[in-house]
């Protein structure tokens, strides 16, 4: 997820076959990353292999154009941004493009991860070359095979709308035309790509590849998977974290219609029907007993109070410069502030599930994942089979929000089914859904910045405690958490998905990310971390460190402008001095909002910029609120820079739906900890943001010609900040903990 | 046994009359466009029509629905369906889509009955359905177009 990991260095092996009844067909291995991160196969070896299974691009005889794409549809419209990259460069039409998932393969590895995964809004950039450079030299391949047909010279031919034309005789092949030929010719070298003004595709309002299955209700969803003999589990959970299965009475459970087994697993009891609404009444009668663990005494309030006594220790230095505590003491006035942050769900509208078949020779998932790599590993490793065994298929994800990176429930499916002998389909309740998520990390914040006499803030010192998300991320996939009963090489095998991840991200600096990353130019800066696990799961939750770090710098920088008489925008230009990308999105932002003008009576504005992985992103909000402390956001102007845009209709999709889903945060719940458990448990409790709560968004995308960063995230972390700092600006209460209650507000 | 209608079928089936008509349309009638996601009534993914009203499937037993004309994204058709489709389409409102069935029935009721909704209208009528990607201001922007494509 870091830049190092970005870079361009890649080698390119390029083959191209044609197979009847399939047509031409055009394999890749990009990723010179790969190599480096001890994949199963290396690029070479995976070249040498037959192509079918590792396909980018696919042109049948009729003319259709196939994108293979290896990247989960989790609702951000990768299936579309990666089918117009790869049709650009090929001139495809349109009309004739469709993407269809690959099959797990490590040929299909992100190399930001070393796993075949989705997250960190690494999809676009780190298929951006690859899926031009197979379009182009597929493009060229069937320039030649015209040419050839023709007995022309390819400088009179050109490519366009899925078609190759001569140009002086004006004579046409359709693509479906050339497959067959296509196949035979020498495969190019260095083919020139397409000037960014030359695009057609790419920077177009294209429409979604997969609206049309959505809105009639016929994409496939992990929860809709049908097969033959399909069987339901439902599971229960143990009540408190870290709790394990003392004793099981299912007689009455095994006595239910429908009911067929009753199965505990490494996680919990799972009860196997024949269909979901019988499997959950069957739970409902078991008498379960738990070993409750040592958590059971677990609160919010006494993580707290343990994180308020840790907060006055020294932490790990995840950024340090100059000298601080010289600073502050020298410092003509300090300014102080302590912010808190709460744990949040991810509520993915479909609730974790998975569907496995192990047989004795093999086995195969269906599940909506973020993490192909890691439910090939976990699945291989709980079944004892060799991996080339085990099969992955990726279906449509009702959201993800980095929740799907996990495969806890996918080792259920596959723990399941390995011991009933039929396919099964582990489903969720929405209640198990929220109290065994892996949760944002909750954190508290102490800040202190140094003004000078003339109230130019030189030195900041930022330490905060809490757990690392990026360890839930590795647990889930090391050994420790496996059964005890396995043998050391399975626990090896599972290992071996995580390894690659646990070795290039530190996780201090992942929990530091947004903080440590901060653009302020002072003097002296240092951000410290205490990491404090206190046995809350945690994971990935969309922007991961950021959607907490933004609210602390941000709005303790509108802190520092209040203290110093600072206009809030001024004063964060000025500190950007040394930002270009985001000074200028925040411009933007305060232009179009109209932030020097008054608002209208009644209406108070925030401000924040925040950069998540390279794309920046600055909002202006326009809130108002009422007597009863009740917030209410009309309107929020962002400006964004995601380098070369691929989808406009997308980018704003994408922002407006990061505010909404970050506005959940920021106004309307959050999980608090209660004897060891998650005390929210469905939509009653942990509401989310409703129509009537949705602001206005206006979203301006930069024009730029960059290689494109990402888009899914970067909205979540400016939205909480540049809602307070509008809220401080109608009540003159610095709202410091999330989320914000009309409590807080109300008058009187 | 209960008997069913469901988008102009009849079924005889043979379930437990508490099942909720959600998981009796998903599991024995195989139309998945209906989705489960809170199983409480709270989120609107599941809504289909029952005699032309809005019902949250997840919370009606299918015995309370017998003989009654019940209508999911499958069968939803007629003018206001279509523009309801094609609305969507040309917005591409969906994102990850999970909840958009649910929007889309809930929609088609409220044009049923008010054919010109103003945006307080669409807001009172649809701010019950969940959506967790926030494709909100799209849907609103949505029902405006086919209100203006479904009348006759």
């Amino acid at each position: 997820m870091r830049g190092r990991l970005f870079d361009e260095e890649r080698r390119q092996f390029l083959q191209v076959s044609f197979i009847a009844g399939v047509g031409l067909v055009v394999g890749c291995s990009f990723h010179k990353a790969e190599a480096s991160l001890d994949a199963p196969a290396s690029p070479v070896e995976k070249a040498s292999k037959p192509l079918a299974p590792n396909a980018w691009i696919r042109i049948s005889g009729s003319g259709e154009v196939t994108v293979v794409v290896n990247h989960s549809e989790l609702g951000q419209g990768i299936f579309t941004a990666l089918a117009m990259i790869a049709a650009e460069e090929l001139e495809a039409d349109w009309s004739k493009v469709r993407t269809e998932m690959a099959s797990m393969d490590p040929v299909y590895a992100n190399p930001a991860f070393g796993v075949q995964a989705t997250g960190g809004s690494t999809s676009v950039r780190t298929c951006w070359v690859a899926l031009k450079k197979a379009g182009a030299a597929t493009r060229e391949l069937l320039v030649a095979a015209a040419a050839s047909t023709w007995g022309v010279s390819v400088r009179e031919c050109r490519a366009e709308s899925g078609k190759v034309v001569h140009g002086p005789s004006g004579r046409s092949l359709l693509y479906g035309q050339l497959v067959e030929k296509a196949a035979s010719m020498p495969v190019p070298h260095d083919v020139p790509l397409k000037k960014h003004r030359d695009f057609k595709v790419i920077g177009k309002k294209m429409r979604r590849l997969d609206t049309e299955l959505k809105t009639q209700g016929r994409a496939v969803f992990g929860m809709d998977v049908r097969l033959k003999g399909l069987l339901t589990a439902v599971v229960v959970h143990p009540p408190v974290f870290g709790a394990r299965l003392k004793s099981l009475d299912h007689s009455k459970a095994m006595s239910m219609p429908g009911v067929r087994h009753v199965v505990p697993i490494s996680t919990g009891v799972a009860v196997v029907a024949d269909r979901f609404w019988q499997a959950k009444k069957a739970v409902e009668t078991l008498r379960i007993e738990w070993d409750q663990g040592n958590k059971a005494n677990l609160g919010s309030e006494n993580i707290r109070a343990r994180w308020v006594e840790l907060a006055k220790q020294r932490g790990d230095r995840v950024r340090d410069q100059g000298d601080v505590d010289i600073a502050l003491k020298k410092a003509a006035k300090v300014v102080e502030a302590v912010y808190e942050l709460p744990f949040q769900a991810h509520g993915c509208p479909e609730p974790m599930n998975c569907t496995a078949f192990v047989r004795g020779d093999g086995c195969d998932v269906w599940v909506p994942t973020q993490n192909q790599g890691g439910s090939h590993e976990i699945a291989a490793a709980i079944t004892g089979l060799d991996l080339d065994r085990v099969r992955v298929h990726t279906t449509f994800s009702g959201g993800g929000f980095g929740r799907r990176g996990d495969v806890d429930f996918v080792a259920e499916a596959v723990e399941v089914s390995k011991a009933v002998k039929v396919p099964v389909k582990v489903v969720w309740t929405r209640e198990e859904d929220i109290r065994n998520d892996h949760f944002r990390p909750a954190s508290y914040h102490v800040l202190r910045a140094g003004l000078d006499a003339t109230g130019k803030p030189v030195a900041l010192h930022y330490l905060f405690v809490g757990p690392s998300w990026m360890d839930g991320m590795i647990e889930t996939l090391a050994p420790a958490i496996m059964p005890r009963w396995f043998p050391r090489f399975l626990k090896n095998a599972a290992a071996h998905g995580a390894v690659p991840i646990a070795k290039y991200f530190k996780s201090a600096e992942a929990a530091s990310e947004g903080a440590s990353t901060m653009a302020y130019a002072m003097e002296h800066i240092r951000v410290e971390y205490i990491k404090d696990d206190p046995g809350v799961p945690t994971g990935a939750w969309r922007s991961v460190a950021h959607s907490g770090h933004a609210f602390v710098v941000e709005s303790f920088v509108d802190e520092i402008a209040m203290a110093s008489g600072n206009d809030p925008f001024q004063l964060r230009m000025d500190l950007l001095r040394n930002a270009p990308k985001r000074r200028k999105v925040l411009k933007i932002a305060a232009e179009k909002s109209g932030w020097e003008k008054k608002p209208p009576d009644g209406i108070h504005r925030g401000i924040a910029v925040h950069d998540f992985h390279d794309t920046p992103a600055a909002m202006v909000t326009e809130v108002s609120v009422d007597k009863a402390g009740q917030v209410r956001v009309h309107r929020v102007v962002c400006a964004v820079d995601c380098g070369t845009v691929i989808n406009p209709k997308n980018v704003e999709a994408q922002i407006s739906g990061a505010i909404a889903f970050g506005l959940t945060a920021t106004l309307k719940g959050s999980i608090t900890i209660g004897k060891g458990r998650a005390e929210q448990s469905n939509f009653d409790d942990f509401p989310l943001l409703r129509m009537d709560e949705m602001p206005k968004v206006e979203v301006h995308i930069v024009e730029s010609e960059a290689a494109p960063t990402g888009i899914g995230e970067v909205g979540v972390p400016p939205i909480a900040p540049a809602v307070a700092n509008a809220v401080f600006a109608a009540t003159g209460k610095r709202i410091r903990k999330l989320p914000i209650t009309s409590r807080d507000l109300a008058k009187g | 046994m209960v008997e069913l209608k469901v988008n102009k079928k009849t079924y005889r089936l043979d379930v437990d009359p508490e099942t909720p008509l959600l998981w009796v349309l998903r599991e024995e009638l195989g139309l998945n466009g209906t989705k489960y996601s809170c199983g409480i009534g709270e989120c609107g993914a599941c809504v289909v029509h029952v005699d032309g009203a809005a019902t949250r499937s997840c919370v009606t037993a299918v015995s309370e629905v017998k003989g009654k004309e019940i209508t999911t994204i499958e069968g939803l058709a007629g003018l206001i369906g279509e523009a309801l489709s094609e609305a969507w389409i040309d917005g591409d409102v969906p994102q990850c889509g999970y909840c958009q069935s649910g929007q889309i029935m809930t929609a088609a009721e409220l044009l049923a009955s008010n054919p010109r909704p103003s945006d307080s209208d669409i807001d009172a009528a649809m701010s019950g359905v969940l959506c967790r990607c926030g494709t909100y201001n799209e849907i609103r922007r949505a029902v405006h177009r086919a209100a203006g494509r479904s009348r006759p």
